[in-house]
């Protein structure tokens, strides 16, 4: 544990809100709107934070622990997470499948906490979530166990520092491989489109969204900040693939990440721009795709 | 070794001394359960000491049977199958006490205490047994004494049924062990486990292929698995728990032992066991999904948790064929870390559905919902189960994962061929596992214990007994202690280990370089240890923050929100078929979903219906056209079978007579 690694963990918890707010600008300006301010999202949990809470009569504890459960596993994920050139909090060989399983943690509780309140639309939303996260958790694992057999590392800041240019001019398309399978397993985890719509306000679309319906108050805002330190997560793995930058500088090195975290963001904002959610029955295949992708990447690999 | 005797001395005396008492009597089930529970707190000491590196005297002693003389030995491998055996057979045994109260008026619980008490000796004498004829006596024992628990309530047809299709498929079973013991032994005279062995590569394979599918059968993986989701819903809860939970494991060590009979292994034995170890996984799990039982659904579970297992066991052979120590450690490790760990939250997830069972008087999970609220107590140690099994963190079942994921990650990354392929195979087919099963858990914690009842059984709820509840909280319990301090025994046991690996690996490996993996495997699992417990901390913490900011703000009750419909009723809920409808339809090459239905037509649509039924693939299209195969060609043979005593005389003179000129040619 060092000073940059801490410094790298309050920006996390600090901008990942940010992200949200550039996707949703980007949106805007596509459709032509002026849009959300940048910083709605901060506005929307300070105001949040401050309201009292409305539960159903049907729920039970399990609804009220499901964000703060999800919330704490996603902050241990975080502390897993490196930045770039600087390592995560905590790491150690095998660290990869914590952060998997973390997230699966906070994915189980969102669903139970959904189930709670016995509603058929939340149900719905809950029986989604499972069936894609069961495809996108192969192909994430993949990704990564590619990674692990590329720099002979089981712990994720090992892995992300020993990334650099010199390994894309050697393996660039496998890489590049990993990076669009990673990409679409961002897309799903996340409830980004294709796969789920954010900003749809028909309950039998949605499938992230649908599932918290119910919760509000603290609650919820631990739901919305939780989303974004998601995005923030496996963002940050994205980037220290995609861009590694490595001068040693760590005042370079460090805006350069955060500037690819923004422009990964635009990129979202993006392709939710100019995309369709897919059908539900076409999520599999790109979530299979993903897998089969991350499987070539393996092979280029280990040929 | 005398304590371990002794304990297995006792459940036999208690089991004989509760017989002989008047029926159900005051102390039938105190004396009935005493056995199970005396035999875990003698037994559990040598258990634990063999586990921490003490070796102990093999007993031999010569016996009046032809070929057979009584060998007993206790090491690290039996020493480990040992815990859940004694530990899951006391637990279930206190539960017990209070599952069978209800059954005191119409049945006799003498006998059932009698036959729960053989089980546990059996099961204790499997793995201490080290001749032949002892080893097979016992698992006899065993498959006898479990038949007539399955047939406990054998006035219901099912119960009847199950309990046939479990003797049918235990016999075959040990059809090919009898066969592959008999091939083992064709170089000794005594039939010692010692003297087994010394076969040539090609009959090894024979024997190898003999074990799979014997043992295979008793621990239910596919596709030799039928018996098990009809077998295990049908017995008694404390009984199911044992089944599932401990004696399919002895077919686990079946696999094992012979193992170490066997000779070096060749690659193609490691990628048989993670294929069909993978395939059980999937498809067990899947067939959980589907399923409309609670118990059936657990019982699936088991045929997924074996795939986990055997696909470890898999990885460690991989591993010894092609010399890599991290493959053989990690894989053996994981494997069987995860049958004591399964034994742990299958115990537990059994109890929590018979004490369902028990408030409600049905299994049906769409039948149930709500039930929360009513039986707090076992929904939390449900819960607790339900995250084990789906191999989160903080609890068990990842510590047993994460070491076979880390072996595969390990040797994927460091051997480079064909090999790291399979272990490919194994990352995203255990990613894939642990998808389904959160699926499956999810739906199966959320649709009996949350939302609304669905129909009047959940609604007349109450929760059980303190008898009952015991045994649940001790195992969610030990589901956090062996989640938090995996490290701690992986260390420890790291002797026993290599133990048990070397004569797998027949020398060939090196035991520092195996302990030396464990210790890696152990460093890797401390530092979870931290980010598991800072997952503890942090929901404490957020918890408080939680309850600060609510403190003295408006929280009110209203209905759950249902998009401006005015009067939902719990019969609109989502139903756990509907849960998992979508991923059945995904998956379904593998299982074959009946449907039957009547859609509503015209303005005023009258009578509608929708019908589902999933049936198992291996059942319907191997097992079935087999025996009905054999049922017809056999009944040809029914000129045989009149019912006139003289003709059957006649029959045994004359097999007498065509024996004595045999005898005399």
């Amino acid at each position: 544990m060092n000073a940059q690694s801490i410094v790298y963990s309050a920006s996390a918890l600090l901008f990942s809100p940010l992200l949200l707010g550039v996707i949703n600008r980007v949106k805007a300006i596509f459709a032509g709107r002026t849009g959300q301010p940048l910083l709605q999202t901060y506005y929307d949990l300070s105001k949040l934070f401050r309201k009292g809470a409305v539960y159903s009569t049907t729920s039970s504890w399990v609804f009220r622990a499901g964000p703060t459960v999800g919330l704490a596993s996603v902050l241990v994920a975080l502390a897993i997470t490196p930045f770039g050139r600087v390592p995560a909090l905590l790491n150690f060989p095998g660290d990869l499948l914590l952060l998997a399983y973390a997230l699966g943690l906070m994915r189980f509780f969102t669903v139970i906490a959904a189930l709670d309140t016995g509603s058929a639309f939340e149900g719905m939303g809950a029986s989604r979530e499972v069936q894609f996260s069961a495809l996108a958790e192969p192909a994430f694992l993949l990704c990564l166990a590619a990674l692990a057999c590329k720099t002979q590392s089981l712990s994720l800041s090992t892995i992300i520092s020993r990334m650099n240019f010199g390994l894309w001019a050697k393996d660039g398309p496998a890489l590049a491989m990993i990076a669009v399978a990673f990409m679409a397993v961002l897309l799903a985890e996340n409830a980004r489109m294709p796969v789920d719509d954010p900003t749809t306000h028909l309950e039998l679309t949605m499938i992230h969204e649908v599932m918290v319906l119910d919760h509000s108050g603290p609650d919820f805002a631990f739901i919305l900040y939780s989303a974004s330190l998601k995005l923030w997560v496996m963002g940050a793995l994205l980037i220290g693939i995609i861009l590694p930058v490595r001068t040693g500088n760590i005042l370079l090195d460090f805006p350069a990440t955060l500037l690819g975290m923004i422009a990964l963001a635009l990129l979202i904002g993006v392709i939710e721009s100019v995309m369709a959610r897919l059908r539900l029955l076409r999520v599999p295949q790109l979530l299979v795709g993903a897998g089969v992708i991350a499987v070539i990447a393996l092979i280029l690999i280990l040929r | 070794m005398h304590l371990i005797l002794s304990s297995v001395a006792i459940q036999l005396l208690c089991g004989i001394t509760v017989l002989f008492l008047r029926r159900n009597s005051r102390f039938t089930s105190g004396v009935g359960a005493a056995g199970p529970i005396v035999a875990c707190v003698i037994g559990l000491i040598p258990a634990l000491k063999t586990l921490s590196g003490i070796a102990n005297n093999p007993i031999h002693a010569s016996w009046n049977m032809p070929l057979g003389t009584i060998s007993l030995g206790l090491d690290g491998l039996s020493a480990l199958f040992l815990l859940p055996i004694l530990g899951l057979g006391a637990l279930s045994a206190i539960y017990g006490i209070g599952y069978l109260r209800p059954y005191r008026e119409h049945k006799s619980l003498n006998t059932s205490w009698f036959l729960f008490n053989t089980l546990g000796a059996s099961m204790a004498m499997v793995v201490l047994a080290r001749s032949v004829l002892l080893f097979l006596l016992a698992w006899e024992v065993m498959s006898l004494s479990s038949f007539f628990l399955v047939a406990f309530e054998r006035e219901k047809k099912e119960a009847r049924e199950a309990s046939w299709v479990y003797l049918i498929a235990t016999h075959l079973g040990t059809s090919f062990l009898l066969a592959m013991f008999l091939l083992l032994g064709q170089n000794s005279n005594e039939l010692d486990f010692g003297q087994l062995g010394g076969l040539t590569p090609g009959l090894a394979g024979l024997c190898f292929i003999l074990a799979v599918v014997g043992f295979g059968t008793k621990a239910g993986i596919l596709p030799f698995h039928v018996w098990l989701p009809e077998a295990h819903p049908a017995a008694p809860t404390h009984v199911s728990a044992l089944m599932s939970g401990v004696m399919i494991k002895t077919g686990i060590y079946g696999i094992l032992r012979t193992l170490s009979f066997l000779g070096p292994p060749p690659p193609w034995w490691g990628f048989t066991l993670i294929g069909i170890g993978l395939i059980s996984g999937v498809v067990g799990v899947l067939f959980a999904l589907a399923q409309r039982d609670l118990k059936r659904m657990l019982a699936y579970s088991s045929v997924e948790n074996i795939g986990i297992i055997v696909t470890g066991i898999g990885v460690g052979l991989l591993g010894i064929s092609i010399g890599s120590p991290a493959l053989a450690a990690l894989g053996f490790a994981g494997s069987l870390l995860h049958v004591v760990n399964h034994a742990m939250f299958k115990g537990l997830l059994f109890m929590g559905a018979g004490s369902v069972a028990h408030g409600t008087h049905t299994r049906k999970i769409d039948h149930l919902g709500g039930l929360i609220k009513r039986m707090p107590w076992t929904a939390t140690a449900f819960l607790v189960g339900a995250i084990a099994i789906s191999g989160l963190p903080p609890l068990n079942g990842f510590v047993s994962e994460f070491l076979i994921y880390i072996g595969a990650f390990k040797g994927a990354a460091s051997i480079g061929n064909g090999s790291s392929i399979a272990l490919l195979a194994v990352i995203a087919g255990l990613a894939l596992i642990g998808g389904l099963a959160t699926a499956c858990f999810t739906r199966a914690f959320g649709i009996v214990f949350l939302g609304e009842p669905r129909s009047e059984h959940p609604k007349h709820a109450h929760e059980s007994g303190q008898d009952i509840l015991f045994p649940m909280i001790l195992l969610a319990g030990g589901c956090f202690a062996v989640g938090l301090s995996g490290f701690g025994i992986i260390r420890a046991s790291a002797s026993a280990l290599a133990g048990i690996i070397q004569p797998i690996a027949n020398n060939g490996l090196d035991p520092a370089a195996i302990r030396a993996e464990i210790f890696f495997a152990a460093d890797s699992l401390r530092s979870f240890t931290y980010g598991a417990l800072a997952i503890l901390g942090l929901i404490a913490l957020i918890a408080l923050l939680r309850k600060r900011l609510l403190s003295g703000r408006i929280i009110r009750q209203a209905g759950t929100w249902d998009c401006g419909y005015i009067q939902p009723t719990s019969r609109m809920q989502y139903t756990a078929s509907s849960f998992a409808q979508p991923i059945i339809d995904l998956f379904n090459v593998f299982q074959h979903e009946r449907k039957r239905f009547k859609p509503p037509q015209g303005y005023f649509p009258a009578t509608a219906f929708f019908e589902t039924k999933t049936l198992d693939t291996s059942q319907e299209g191997i097992y079935r056209p087999i025996f009905e195969m054999v049922g017809r060609t056999l009944s040809k043979l029914k000129v045989m079978q009149h019912g006139r005593i003289q003709l059957y005389v006649l029959y045994i003179v004359l097999t007498l007579i065509v024996l004595l000129f045999w005898k005399l040619r």
